[in-house]
Formats: C-alpha cells, sequence, structure tokens
C-alpha cells in the first residue's frame, strides 16, 4: 500500500472507532453545532468528546502547523481525511469564525507569538470569535467604516458601532476593522483583537424575519485595546480584511459542504403529480450536484496554490443563489405544512425559519450584486470604476 | 486525485490547443462550409488527428493507441469545440472506440488500425425519432442464417453517409422501453439494402437517416453479448455524453472569450459598453455558469476514468449543466454583440448553432435531468 492508502485506511479505522454515533447523523440546523468558547454549551456528552478528540488529533484544523494546534497534513490527506468523514457522515466536531476566517488570515499576517498564541486556542476550541465588519452606514461599501480607534501611546481607545456581527453575544473576542487614519480611506484602517468581556462593549440581538437572533449590533464605548493585539502593519488592516473576505465567501459559499441530498427525493408521491415542480426538483438536483464537483475543484485548486484568487466571489454569488432556489423549492414541496410556524409537527417551523434565514445568504459577507461586480473586474477585467 | 489537470493533462491540452489554432481554427470551419463538402469535415484533417495520437487516445497502447483516458479525451474535445474543428472525433474516437472495447478481437482488429491511422470513419445510429429516445429503440435484428437481419430506421446518424462502419442498436428481444434484448452491431457501409439520405444541419455538419430494409449482417457483427447489448450501449453513451459536455464546455466557453472581448472594445454613449453594469453582472453570470459546467465535465471524467458505479449520475448531470450554460453562452454572446451578432460574417452565430446541434446529441439537458431525477427515484 502507498503512504496515502495507508493514511486512508488508519483514518478509517480512527473515524469508526472514534466518533460517536450521534456525531454522524446530519446537523439540524446552524444552532446544533458545536461552536466551542470560553464557556461552552454542549448539546450533548458526544459533542464535547468529539471535539475534544479531533482537537486533541489536530483534525479541528487537520492542514495547520502542528505547533499551531494543526496536525500538519498534506493536500491530498487533507482530502482524504474530508473524504472519510463525509463517507461516516461525521459531523464537524467544531464551527468556528476562528478556523475558517481569522485563523487563514493569522497564519498569513500574523506575528509568530501572535500565531503559536490565538491559533492554538482556535484549533481547541477554547475562544469563540466573532467579526466586526459592517456598520450601519457601511455595508456593501465595507471601507467607508467609521468605528475610530484613537492612538494613546501603547493602546487604541475604539469607540465606534458595528452590525450583522454573527453571535457576538456568543463570542469571547472579536476580529475588528478600525479606522486609525481618518485621512486615507483605504490605508487608514486597522485590523484588531479584542476581548468581547472588555469594558465598554455591548451587544443587542437583531431579531430576523426567521425569527431567530444570529446577528448583532455591537456597540464600542472607549474599549481599551493594547498595542500588540493588531494583526499586520498599522492602516494596512484593509490587506487582511480583502484576503479574510476570501475566506468568509469561501464559507458562505458552502463549497466542500454543499447541501447532501435530493429534495424531490425527498417528496415522490408529489413528484408524480406535479410535472412542473419535480422539472424545477431535476434541476436544482442537476446544479446541485454540478456545484458540488466545483466545490471540490475549488478548495483542491486553491490547497494546490491554482485557480483564481478572486475565484471565492463566484463561488459565494452560486452556492448561496443555489441555496435560496433549494429553501423556496422545500417550501413550495411542503405546501401549506412547511407554514406551520409554532407546532410540534413542524419542530418549531423548522422549514419556514430555514427558508428565511437563506435569504441573508447572498446578503452577509457580499451581496450576490457585489460579487459579480468582483467577478466582472477581476476575472474578467471588464473596465470602469 | 485533485479534481484539475495533472501535469501530464496540461501539457496535453497545450498541444491541443496549439494544435487546433493552428490545423483547424474556425477559418477553416468556414472554407468547408462554403465548399459545400459534403464530409461536413476534412479527411487531410482527420490524418493530422492521427499523427497527433487524437484518434486513438482512448485505444489501448497494447492495439496501437495512447492508452489514454475520458479526461484526455474531453481535454481534446474542448479545443475542438472552441474552435469549431470540424471532425469525426466524437463519434468515432470516443463513442465509437469505447464500445468497440467490449467487442471480441475480430471486431477490434478490423476496426481499430484504421482508426488509428486516420482512415476510419465510425457512425452511431441510435437515435430512431427526433429526440434522444435510448430506451424507446424498436428496430429488429432478427435472426437469420449464422447471423442476422436488421430492419427499421434510424436518425441524426453524424457524419453517417461518410463512415465506414455503423455502430447499430436494435432489438434482438424484448420490446420498447426494456433494457434487456438490445443488442449492437458492426455495419458495413457498403452492407446491401441499406439506404442512406445525408442531410445538412443547422451547423452546417452532416447527418444521416439511415434504412435498413433486411441488412443481413453475420454474428462476428455483434459487439458485446446478443441481448445483452445495454451494457456495452452505456459504455458507448456515456462516453459520447461526457465528450459532447466536453466540447460543449469549448463552444461555450469560445463564446463566452469572444463576447467578453467584445465588451472590452465595442464603444456606445461614448463608453467601452463593458463598463455597464447591466452587461457586467450578465457576463459574470455566465463566467459563473460555465465554470460549474466544466467542473461537472471533469467530476464525470475522473469518475469514468476510476470506474466508480455513481460515473453515470455524474455524466448526466455533465451533459445537463455543459447544455444548460453553453445554451446561456451563445445566446448571451448574440444579443452582447448586438447587430454584428447577426451577421454571417462573424463567428458568434456559429457558436450558436453548433450549441444547438451538440445540445440535441446524445440527449438535451432536460432528457439528463430527467434521468437525474429517475437516478434519485423521482
Amino acid at each position: 500500500m502507498s503512504d496515502l492508502e495507508n493514511f486512508r485506511a488508519e483514518t478509517r479505522a480512527w473515524l469508526e472507532a472514534n466518533c460517536p454515533p450521534e456525531m454522524r447523523e446530519p446537523l439540524k440546523d446552524e444552532s446544533d453545532a458545536c461552536w466551542g468558547g470560553r464557556n461552552p454549551t454542549f448539546k450533548s456528552e458526544a459533542q464535547k468528546v468529539w471535539m475534544d478528540r479531533m482537537a486533541e488529533k489536530g483534525w479541528t484544523v487537520p492542514d495547520w502547523p502542528k505547533a499551531y494546534g494543526g496536525a500538519g497534513l498534506s493536500p491530498a490527506e487533507s482530502k482524504i481525511l474530508r473524504e472519510e468523514m463525509a463517507k461516516l457522515g461525521c459531523r464537524s466536531p467544531l464551527s468556528s469564525f476562528g478556523i475558517w476566517m481569522l485563523g487563514p488570515a493569522l497564519l498569513k499576517f500574523g506575528t509568530e507569538e501572535q500565531k503559536v498564541h490565538y491559533l492554538n486556542q482556535i484549533a481547541k476550541g477554547e475562544i469563540r470569535w466573532c467579526q466586526g465588519y459592517s456598520e450601519p452606514g457601511s455595508g456593501s461599501d465595507l471601507v467607508s467604516l467609521q468605528t475610530f480607534g484613537e492612538d494613546k501611546g501603547d493602546h487604541w481607545v475604539v469607540n465606534g458601532q458595528k452590525i450583522w456581527t454573527s453571535y457576538a453575544d456568543k463570542a469571547d473576542w472579536i476580529f475588528c476593522l478600525v479606522r486609525t487614519d481618518k485621512n486615507d480611506k483605504y490605508k487608514g484602517i486597522s485590523f484588531l483583537l479584542f476581548d468581547m468581556a472588555s469594558e465598554g462593549v455591548s451587544t443587542k440581538p437583531i431579531l430576523l424575519i426567521s425569527g431567530n437572533s444570529p446577528f448583532c449590533e455591537t456597540f464600542f464605548d472607549n474599549v481599551t485595546v493594547p498595542k500588540d493585539q493588531i494583526v499586520g502593519e498599522l492602516n494596512r488592516g484593509w490587506d487582511v480584511a480583502k484576503y479574510l473576505l476570501g475566506h468568509e465567501r469561501e464559507m458562505i459559499s458552502g463549497a466542500g459542504n454543499a447541501p447532501v441530498g435530493s429534495v424531490g427525493a425527498m417528496y415522490k408521491d408529489l413528484m408524480a403529480e406535479d410535472p412542473l415542480l419535480r422539472a424545477d426538483m431535476a434541476k436544482l438536483d442537476v446544479d446541485t450536484l454540478a456545484f458540488r464537483a466545483m466545490g471540490e475543484k475549488f478548495i483542491d485548486e486553491m490547497k494546490a496554490g491554482k485557480g483564481h484568487p478572486a475565484q471565492p466571489n463566484m463561488m459565494k454569488y452560486f452556492g448561496t443563489e443555489l441555496n435560496k432556489r433549494r429553501h423556496e423549492l422545500v417550501m413550495a414541496a411542503g405546501g401549506s405544512d412547511a407554514l406551520e410556524w409554532e407546532s410540534e409537527a413542524s419542530k418549531g417551523g423548522a422549514r419556514p425559519r430555514a427558508w428565511l434565514r437563506t435569504k441573508a445568504n447572498s446578503i452577509e459577507g457580499g451581496t450576490s450584486e457585489v460579487m459579480l461586480n468582483v467577478v466582472a473586474k477581476r476575472i474578467l477585467d471588464l473596465p470602469g470604476a | 486525485m485533485p479534481l484539475y489537470h495533472t501535469e501530464d493533462q496540461a501539457m496535453l491540452k497545450d498541444t491541443a490547443v496549439q494544435f487546433m489554432k493552428a490545423e483547424a481554427p474556425t477559418a477553416h470551419f468556414r472554407k468547408f462550409r462554403d465548399m459545400d463538402c459534403k464530409d461536413g469535415f476534412s479527411h487531410d484533417l482527420w490524418k493530422q488527428f492521427a499523427e497527433m495520437g487524437f484518434t486513438g487516445i482512448l485505444i489501448p497502447e497494447e492495439e496501437g493507441g495512447l492508452g489514454l483516458g475520458n479526461v484526455e479525451a474531453g481535454i481534446v474535445l474542448e479545443e475542438i469545440g472552441r474552435n469549431l474543428s470540424p471532425s469525426p472525433f466524437l463519434s468515432t474516437s470516443v463513442a465509437g472506440v469505447s464500445a468497440l472495447k467490449a467487442a471480441d478481437k475480430g471486431l477490434r482488429d478490423r476496426w481499430f488500425p484504421g482508426i488509428v491511422s486516420g482512415d476510419t470513419v465510425l457512425g452511431l445510429a441510435i437515435d430512431e425519432g427526433a429526440k434522444h429516445r435510448t430506451q424507446a429503440i424498436a428496430m429488429k435484428a432478427e435472426r437469420s442464417g449464422n447471423g442476422f437481419k436488421l430492419t427499421g430506421k434510424k436518425q441524426f446518424v453524424v457524419q453517417g453517409a461518410s463512415a465506414d462502419m455503423l455502430i447499430v442498436a436494435a432489438r434482438t428481444g424484448g420490446s420498447a422501453g426494456e433494457t434487456q434484448g438490445l443488442t449492437l452491431f458492426a455495419v458495413d457501409k457498403d452492407s446491401a439494402k441499406m439506404s442512406m439520405e445525408a442531410a445538412r444541419l443547422v451547423d452546417s455538419s452532416m447527418a444521416a437517416h439511415v434504412g435498413f430494409d433486411g441488412v443481413e449482417v453475420d454474428g462476428g457483427a455483434v459487439i458485446g453479448e446478443v441481448d445483452n447489448g445495454w451494457a456495452v450501449l452505456t459504455r458507448l453513451l456515456d462516453a459520447g455524453r461526457a465528450g459532447a459536455a466536453a466540447e460543449l464546455v469549448g463552444v461555450g466557453a469560445g463564446a463566452m472569450d469572444m463576447t467578453v472581448e467584445y465588451l472590452k472594445q465595442r464603444k456606445q454613449f461614448g463608453r467601452l459598453i463593458g463598463e455597464f453594469q447591466a452587461l457586467q453582472h450578465r457576463a459574470a453570470h455566465l463566467y459563473s455558469e460555465m465554470e460549474v459546467a466544466r467542473a461537472a465535465v471533469l467530476k464525470a471524467q475522473h469518475m469514468m476514468d476510476e470506474g466508480s458505479e455513481k460515473a453515470e449520475l455524474m455524466v448526466a448531470v455533465a451533459k445537463a449543466k455543459a447544455g444548460q450554460a453553453t445554451s446561456l453562452a451563445v445566446k448571451e454572446g448574440v444579443q452582447m454583440h448586438g447587430g454584428i451578432g447577426m451577421t454571417d460574417e462573424y463567428d458568434i452565430g456559429l457558436y450558436m448553432k453548433r450549441d444547438r446541434a451538440l445540445a440535441e446529441f446524445f440527449g438535451d439537458a432536460n432528457f439528463h435531468a430527467d434521468r437525474v431525477a429517475r437516478m434519485h427515484g423521482y
């Protein structure tokens, strides 16, 4: 057997022995995931066991170096781990903006000290992070942000407001874009890390049309941030932010974990009597399977340093529009059953809430329209501002 | 196996890109169209394909070919699509060879050398109606002496009138709708009681209606097993469908690239039309569709070359997605070119015509989306 075949066999055996049966069931929704943190709330003992075992192995972040809490796996080995986890239906052991977003930015822009300190915490699920990007007046035009960090010698004093901060009320730390020079739009932003328990930080959940509150308003009132908590250079936070946005878009696109399973297959009887709906479902299955292939290709290319650097924008656009379409069809197939918002049969309105939640997919992390702008300019090289 | 081209495949791609650009660009296609060529392709070009090794790309090395897979065949097909290069490559070297690989040594020895050398062209006599409906094949093959007698009609036999041999799907048993009872035959072009009526199609390619009025073939003409031809036919169709999807991706990519270039050159209202967001967003959407189609095609080819049981599903996805995305590419292409997009002088319209023909070849996007639904059990 080749080394990779050995690795596959060992991986499969380890997963079979160590992944609790409950962790082989699909997630019911976002809140069902394991998010770790300083004061973690585990939905079950199995969830905690699974996270701890995977973290111990370095497999919460398999391709990060061992010194930072990873397992130092090669691209081929991480792909095998993903494939074997998929075969057994293993859940991701840890959902984390630290893993998906901040981690890659720290790996590229962080100092050695920052990497050792923060990345290890992220890998073990010890700190839950949130992202301070958007502001009430700065959505698609993010670079116009106003939250200001005043230089006080060995620290900054931060004042301002963020919005759409995912799970800010549950997060331990924030990575935050802060203006440190009012005279330069792009080169006047710094990328700061600070504790959400700092004096002057407050959060207020935003009730969404789904009835849930995954996002918050976040307020900073004279928050002190030590100078060693900056990532990258002073006033060059936009470079870090853009790099990180690529990873955020990849995450939201669902590349690598596109929905599995056919909606049409769940409503076979209805499909037989509603040919127009069946046609829509068939096309959805075509696009879903095609996009899964795209996700695989995209990840393989990225791990090998191939592919266009702006490709995550295309992935985000396609993946989120596809997910919205999927949930439209779930609603159409569900008929009046899927309208039930509060009932036992509907599991608390799972279908309509999930449907409404997907409407944010093509807004958060950059709207579909912004994605198309970026693809037009950076990939197709079309002219104009 | 990562889902991108290996170094060897990337080299083959460079070779194919250079070759088609130099030997069979759209100007070559126009030349043969305008001389009203009855074959619809150049035999000299087919010989050049042979010199490059392309004609025997799927034929095992020990039988004179390159012994490569569907990924490599797809690389050549994408460039054929991009340049609208007319050739019998898809029918002969991809779909036809995939069926013949399941044939006994007699048939392989008879046909492979000519395919490798670029002297032989194959035609595929599968469809019986205007739409591709493989399970509805009704053409009869009755036992007669030590062979069979074929009776019925076929259509959309691409390059049928130029073919040296037709691969014919017919019923030795069962009835229309069943997979059991089908048999594939290798039928010589000079067979008695066979009539051929060639028609030029919208994309200037040639396809024939073929009539079989008791055409006699001997037992040695059977490809694979009698009554169990469905398995061989599936191999032929999967290779053909994935191949047509790869060629479609080439057609779509060619149309898209040409259109994006045009957006960067054409000025109206005092500025480049590519500055208009209305067009930028449509172009970017098209790019996304084409990228996803390309990934689906590559995944299908990988699965076929790995011998995966689920390859058939992915092939259906690939043909459906490539058909839908490329159709968008050529429609957007003509529209964004404006008036000149309607002229024969400009190439974009040729891409629209080629897409239309390839869309039907081996089943259109709806046909394959329907198969995807069936394979999902609904």
